[in-house]
């Protein structure tokens, strides 16, 4: 089995750490293979962000991703940027405050989380990352969530500890009761709606 | 009585490596008169000669380690002092001295000068400045002073020249003089001191170049250079650097110009670190590996 | 000997290329450092920085790479193992001290993480542009030992071996990285200090007046000697003889070029490290290294499923070149291919050694991205035909 996945955002939402989170929980504590690679240059400084992560079963060759199973957004650019790119069937997770769907979106198993909002109620905007985390495991399964949980632990300042994995813990338990809830999709020629309905 | 008899021991010479003269030097040249001043201001320390090391770039006065018999290192053109700071910084207890010229130094190793001087490596470094690429045949440097002639500025130079004191006193070293070759006792005392202290220490010595800068500009020979700098010279300790340019025909302003104690780099690295740094003394081998020494 | 455990972080790690190599430097022993900063290799030092003082150690962030690349050697001759890294334009800065290192015998490794050239080119993009500079950039006639990694776990483990090559031979070490090597992050493991071997410098037993700098051994490497150790040596760029003295003409010019050279070629068939897969009895064979070893793997693996018998060989040490086994190889096989991240640089030593017993494709490829695994599959199919 091989997942390819992307999270985007911009700067300061914590994309990198997300995704080196994730693939940290592969390769260190699943023993699969996880290869991560992230945008460099001028727009990685407080414009747009962008990690990739292969996790396979199988030796990663290809180090790089263009056709994602599962896109995690968290900004409106990096929706309208990476979602052409998102393999038909796969998984779009949206920060559904801070991004509209529009036809881009179409036949794409769609999920959307306040992540900013439920980040405050914790007390630190800097969490929705690793909510983003919790809620990524709970919807695709690509990654086991204990192994996230204990990846968390390892990637975060001990001072900052307990509120991360309440964090992880928060994007989990709000993707599992959504998961029960099914995707939405925007199938063809559908009005697109102005805002997520999830 | 046979030559052997004759022979009178100089004490420096146990500081030359003696299969190694004559030198390439021209007769006339300074760099022989300064290194004989320095070896002797090497014997009045009581530092271990066994511990210190000599670098050079490339040129006549890039010879100069060469000729020591000391740890000699002749490196490449201008990078005399970022080796020397390599050797510093892994090797802290050698004393390690930069014997090089002014084109070497401070025209395509100028930006290491000026780094040297604001990291305050610990180093002493020697500058001959012959105001001359001699070794390549004599033709212009950015210490070529006013519109003198070179092979490279048959018509003058048409650039202003640098006054090293003044360049590295701006960038921060903690020791600077200059001295001509005419100052041989001078320059002694000031390379006893200059050896002593601790930090970027500079000492520019003003040699003749009788082959090319003398005979190029109608200079004279040697002695003329002698007595040319005997009469222009002024000795003026603690002067401003910047009231020291070297202009044709004016004066030659010598001595001591800066003389204070800044925290050399290794000294403020390890204070800085604190805590973060670790003493790190060689691992214990379980058995010593043949033909490896405690370096391992 | 091996690694001292105080310098090893030991445990599975998630780290990039980059961080890898500083942590295969220091398990190798290597606790000074110098650089300028240039992307993409900073990360390296930047890690050094950080990790240097807890070993005792330092990394000194210099004026220019031309700076960089000779302090080191200045630590080296004060006793140190030590390294720099830089990127294509500060590579070029760092040849003629290269030049340097391999002719003063300076054990010392130079990290190169290759991006797009030539000129400042692409920052953030790689290439392996660079490997014909690593093996001739400097003037002269010399011989270097050049290693590709192609993976972050490899950045740690070769690493150690451009250091352990570098004491073994006294040359410089050019560690051939990429952007995307240096930049991607997968899983590294670390072993124990006691499972990682690492070869101490080759350090003279005679006391001080009985020593000759550059005295062959019988393995053409001479021993050494640091600079504080009362031996007084002499280490000059100049052609130099046994003493080390300069001794400027063609007989001691002819003595210490062949030297250096036969040094290498004498210990060529030891320093072929190569890994293979499915060449016997193969039509085509890819040749690679690096990054472009992984992209070809799936060109290879396509190319098998439609029946083409395609096997791999990917070199880990790219200079000195595995003369031998690919003249042996290209006896057998009907094709060639090689695909590198340049317009073609090591296939020219390819079809040098390939002697033209068989065809040589070159897949070229300017950089900014790796390739299409269906340009390379595309040349495979020729090659079988």
């Amino acid at each position: 089995m091989l997942t390819e996945l992307r999270i985007a955002g911009f700067g300061g939402q914590g994309v990198i750490l997300a995704t080196h989170i994730l693939g940290r929980a592969a390769a260190v504590h699943q023993n699969r293979f996880a290869t991560m690679t992230q945008s460099y240059g001028p727009e990685a400084r407080g414009g747009a962000a962008s990690a990739a992560l292969i996790v396979s079963d199988e030796p990663v060759l290809f180090p790089y991703v263009s056709r994602p199973d599962i896109l995690v957004v968290m900004s409106q650019e990096a929706y309208t940027r990476f979602a052409p790119e998102v393999k038909p069937g796969g998984f779009l997770l949206v920060e559904e405050d801070l991004v509209r769907l529009d036809q881009r979106a179409q036949g794409l198993k769609i999920y959307g989380i306040p992540a900013t909002r439920l980040a405050e109620e914790l007390g630190k905007k800097m969490v929705l990352n690793v909510i983003m985390t919790g809620f990524l495991c709970a919807i695709t399964g690509a990654v086991g969530p204990e192994a996230v949980r204990k990846a968390v632990q390892e990637s975060v300042p001990a001072r900052f500890r307990d509120l991360n994995l309440q964090a992880f813990d928060k994007g989990l338990e709000y993707g599992r009761q959504l998961l029960e809830r099914g995707p939405l999709t925007i199938e063809n020629s559908e009005e697109v709606p102005l805002e997520s309905e999830v | 009585m046979s030559a052997t008899e004759l022979h009178v021991h100089n004490p420096v010479e146990d500081l030359l490596r003696q299969d190694r003269i004559p030198t390439i030097w021209c007769p006339g040249c300074g760099i022989g008169t300064s290194v004989n001043s320095f070896a002797h201001a090497l014997l009045k320390q009581d530092i271990d000669l066994g511990k210190t090391a000599i670098v050079s770039g490339i040129g006549c006065s890039g010879r100069v380690s060469g000729y020591m018999n000391l740890d000699s290192f002749h490196t490449t053109h201008g990078r005399a002092i970022p080796f020397a700071t390599g050797l510093k910084l892994a090797r802290p207890e050698l004393n390690v001295i930069v014997y090089s010229g002014d084109g070497d130094l401070a025209s395509i190793g100028g930006n290491h000068l000026i780094h040297a001087a604001r990291r305050n490596i610990d180093i002493l470094v020697v500058c001959i400045n012959n105001m001359i690429y001699a070794m390549t045949g004599g033709q212009a440097a950015a210490t070529t002073p006013g519109s003198a002639l070179s092979t490279t500025t048959p018509y003058g130079a048409f650039e202003p020249e640098l006054n090293l004191v003044q360049l590295v006193d701006a960038a921060g070293a903690c020791f600077v003089a200059r001295w001509t070759a005419y100052h041989v006792v001078q320059l002694e005392r000031t390379l006893e001191k200059a050896l002593r202290k601790k930090g970027f220490r500079f000492v520019e010595v003003l040699s003749p170049c009788p082959t090319y800068f003398q005979r190029k500009n109608n200079l004279g020979d040697a002695l003329q250079a002698m007595l040319d700098y005997k009469k222009r010279s002024r000795i003026q300790h603690g002067c401003p650097t910047w009231e020291t340019a070297l202009t044709p025909g004016g004066p030659i302003i010598v001595g001591e110009f800066v003389d204070r104690e800044r925290e050399d780099y290794l000294t403020r690295m390890r204070k800085q670190l604190g805590p973060h740094y670790s003493e790190f003394p060689p691992q214990l081998e379980e058995s010593e590996p043949e033909g490896c020494s405690k370096e391992c | 000997m091996h690694a001292d455990p105080r310098t090893v972080l030991t445990g599975t790690h998630f780290i990039n290329g980059d961080a890898a190599c500083c942590e295969g430097a220091l398990a190798a022993g290597a606790r000074y450092a110098a650089g300028y900063p240039i992307t993409p290799s900073t990360e390296i030092v930047e890690r050094f920085a950080a990790r240097a003082p807890e070993v005792g150690g330092l990394f000194i962030q210099m004026e220019d790479e031309i700076a960089s690349s000779i302090v080191i050697q200045g630590m080296v001759w004060g006793g140190q193992k030590a390294f720099t890294v830089t990127s294509g334009p500060g590579f070029s800065l760092m040849m003629e001290h290269i030049g340097l290192a391999a002719m003063t015998e300076t054990p010392v490794v130079f990290v190169d993480v290759q991006r797009g050239g030539p000129s400042t080119g692409l920052p953030t993009l790689p290439s392996q542009g660079d490997m014909m500079q690593a093996r001739f950039g400097s003037h002269g006639d010399y011989a270097v030992i050049a290693l590709s990694p192609n993976s972050p776990q490899e950045c740690f483990d070769l690493t150690i071996k451009a250091f352990n090559l570098a004491e073994e031979f006294r040359v410089p070490v050019m560690f051939m990285m990429d952007e995307c090597m240096g930049h991607m992050t997968e899983k590294v493991v670390i072993p124990p200090a006691d499972q990682i071997e690492v070869r101490p410098r080759r350090h003279t037993t005679r006391p001080p007046g009985q020593f000759r700098p550059y005295e062959p051994g019988p393995d053409l490497v001479p021993e050494m000697a640091h600079a504080g150790e009362g031996h007084k040596i002499y280490v000059t760029g100049l052609t130099h003889d046994r003493r080390g003295y300069p001794s400027l003409n063609a007989a001691a010019q002819r003595e210490l070029v062949t030297r250096l050279l036969e040094k290498i070629r004498r210990a060529a068939e030891r320093l072929v490290m190569v890994e293979t897969d499915q060449i016997e009895g193969a039509e085509v064979v890819v040749v690679s290294y690096g990054i472009t070893s992984r992209v070809a793997l799936r060109a290879v693996q396509e190319a098998r499923a439609r029946g083409i018998k395609v096997g791999t060989l990917r070199l880990i040490c790219v200079w000195p070149f595995p003369e031998k086994l690919i003249r042996e190889l290209a006896r057998k096989v009907k094709a060639l291919v090689m695909p590198e991240l340049n317009m073609g640089q090591v296939v020219i030593e390819l079809e040098r050694c390939a002697a033209g017993q068989c065809k040589v494709i070159g897949v070229p490829h300017p950089g900014g991205t790796v390739h299409d695994p269906a340009e390379i599959l595309e040349a495979i199919e020729r090659g079988a035909q």
